[in-house]
């Protein structure tokens, strides 16, 4: 345990590498990300027989340079996380504190939908929805946060239901505030902690979401860089040019270990009801930030709610 | 107990209605499927005959409440290419499924429960270091590429594995291991935390002190008591197999309900799209069910826990 409160200096600057890089994209990137030229299809990367500096990752079948797509990629992952969990997290988190606050019908109609929300076959009605609505860099991020939600909303209204009970609120209610003026300088303020770890777990979900909907054809429309599309396009070319699939996959899998080992971190540290859990909490965060083509994120929500009282 | 059950019940009722109700609304933003079952020589006429067969003239509310009809009495129409009664592709490709969704399954639980008892039995140790890597690993990994480099690596460098389609055994590996493997990790951490409880509590003390065997007390009277959180788990995975396994079955060719979904996808044939995101949706939410109140049957803690 006592090596979880280190900072976590991996986590950290891999993910100022990634912002960096999203940022500075036009800086960094050695070529334009959608710009194919035939005459240099299929380059291996440079420590390859054939490679060369000029595209150290090697290119894919249009010529386009894996690097490059790399590096402007990074932008869409993150963007793509960043306004999903914007929308999500604003969306669930005003719920959950008015559930919390006001009880009684409010709440309970509210968590019903909650459970609704998180009974569903997230990937299933992603691919879905975003199939038939038309694939789109704004159908993605809408369907992802549709989806997201609840998970935002029923953690938020444990946490106002606890904040509720302190005399400050007590106070502010004799005083005569209202509802709306406490919610948002008393309870709001409280909850703020647990919203940035659930925040932050879930980016990690978003991310390996995006890619499954792009790597299926469903996600960010072609050319766009998205990693989970690069992926797909070296499908075909896995046993000549494995490059154009590899360094995207391994991109992805560095910046999702890192979101998570950051929300591992966050939690422990920031969180007080959660690190309270102890063992369980943590054995049982395998599923939350997680992924897998089934719904299996599914599992620590459940789990967790037995876990907790258990 | 009852009030608890019945609860469960009315809200998987309720998600249903409200997947149904989703792909109903889906199905009808996509545009008429009049226009993808006519040829382009059909006249106007032709149009509103057929529209009128569909039932697609009705108002909207009484043609929800048809579809509803249809699919309590299990009619879900036609596939618009083949002209074949969607329950007959669905039956055809729900065991390649329920196969794959098997075998990952056990494969998970033959992967995670054991190295998860013995990461606890040798807490810290270079097991316990590496299971954790396993699994951190595990919940980062995009399952489409994970597939993608083993058949690389098995499938195309070494050459010793089929690297898509259904066969043998042999083509069971790669996509089981690739579906399995971030619930490996799972039941691996799910084994390891409920293995360190059991170990700690007094009746294990007790075994060790009437001198019994140590496999026999890891084994018969540790695992035991471990293993009711991990099979109830294990129990859940297989019904989210089953639910949405569109990514593995899309990297490996596998003739799945996941990929016969999404290929009507591709050619819009939306009778089969609806059909499948049903069943699927049906088994999922109603496995759910069955999990949970297997849980709660097993272990009368927890339904108090769900305020």
């Amino acid at each position: 345990m006592a090596r979880r409160r280190d900072v976590p200096w991996f986590a950290s600057a891999v993910l100022g590498a990634l912002v960096l890089t999203a940022v500075l994209a036009p800086f960094l990137a050695p070529h334009d990300p959608t710009a194919g030229d035939i005459t240099t299809k299929l380059i291996p990367p440079v420590w390859m027989e054939r490679g060369s500096w000029d595209h150290p990752l090697g290119t894919d079948r249009f010529g386009r340079d894996v690097l490059s797509r790399i590096i402007y990629g990074s932008r869409i992952s993150l963007l793509v996380s960043l306004i999903a969990i914007g929308v999500a997290g604003t969306f669930g988190t005003t719920l959950g504190l008015i559930s919390g606050y006001r009880g009684g019908l409010t709440d309970a109609v509210l968590m019903r939908l909650t459970d609704i929300g998180l009974s569903m076959p997230t990937i299933l009605i992603a691919v879905v929805m975003v199939a038939v609505s038309e694939p789109s860099f704004r159908n993605v991020v809408l369907v992802i946060a549709l989806l997201l939600w609840p998970r935002f909303t029923r953690q938020i209204r444990g946490e106002t239901l606890a904040v509720k009970e302190q005399d400050f609120v007590a106070l502010a209610v004799v005083a005569g505030r209202s509802s709306a003026w406490i919610i948002s300088r008393h309870i709001f303020p409280n909850v703020v902690p647990t919203l940035l770890v659930i925040s932050t777990l879930q980016v990690g979900y978003v991310i390996l979401l995006e890619g499954t909907l792009s790597f299926l054809g469903v996600g960010v429309p072609p050319p766009n860089p998205a990693w989970g599309l690069m992926i797909a396009d070296g499908r075909g070319f896995l046993a000549t040019a494995w490059w154009i699939s590899l360094f995207p996959g391994l991109a992805m899998v560095l910046t999702v270990l890192a979101v998570n080992l950051m929300g591992d971190w966050l939690r422990d540290h920031l969180d007080p009801k959660l690190r309270q859990l102890g063992s369980r909490a943590t054995v049982l965060e395998a599923p939350t930030s997680a992924t897998l083509g089934t719904a299996v994120e599914e599992a620590p929500i459940r789990a967790g709610a037995g876990g907790s009282g258990g | 107990m009852g009030r608890y059950l019945i609860g469960r019940v009315l809200q998987t009722v309720l998600s249903m209605l409200v997947v149904i109700s989703i792909v109903f609304f889906l199905t009808r933003l996509s545009g008429n499927p009049v226009n993808l079952l006519l040829d382009v020589n059909a006249t106007q006429r032709d149009h509103e005959i057929l529209m009128h067969h569909l039932g697609l003239d009705q108002p909207l509310p009484v043609q929800y409440a048809i579809y509803v009809k249809n699919i309590l009495v299990g009619d879900f129409g036609t596939s618009v290419l083949t002209r074949r009664p969607v329950t007959e592709h669905i039956w055809e490709r729900l065991p390649a499924t329920a196969e794959l969704g098997f075998v990952a399954m056990f494969l998970s639980v033959l992967i995670g429960v054991p190295l998860g008892m013995y990461s606890a039995v040798r807490r810290g140790g270079m097991l316990d270091s590496g299971a954790r890597v396993f699994a951190v690993l595990g919940q980062s990994m995009p399952p489409f590429w994970l597939g993608l480099m083993l058949i690389l690596f098995f499938g195309v460098v070494l050459g010793v594995l089929p690297a898509g389609g259904r066969g043998g055994p042999l083509h069971l590996i790669l996509p089981a291991l690739t579906l399995g493997y971030f619930t490996s990790a799972a039941i691996l951490r799910l084994t390891r935390s409920a293995m360190l409880e059991v170990l700690g509590s007094d009746y294990i003390k007790f075994a060790r002190l009437k001198g019994l065997h140590e496999q026999v007390v890891l084994w018969k009277h540790g695992l035991k008591n471990a293993l009711l959180p991990v099979v109830t788990f294990a129990v859940m995975l297989f019904v989210q197999f089953l639910g949405g396994a569109v990514v593995t079955e899309t990297v490996f060719a596998w003739p799945g309900l996941g990929r016969l979904i999404l290929e009507s996808i591709t050619t819009r044939d939306y009778p089969i799209v609806q059909a499948g995101v049903l069943v699927l949706s049906a088994l999922y939410l109603t496995g759910n069910l069955f999990v949970d109140m297997l849980y709660s049957y097993l272990n009368p803690k927890i339904r108090h826990a769900r305020a």
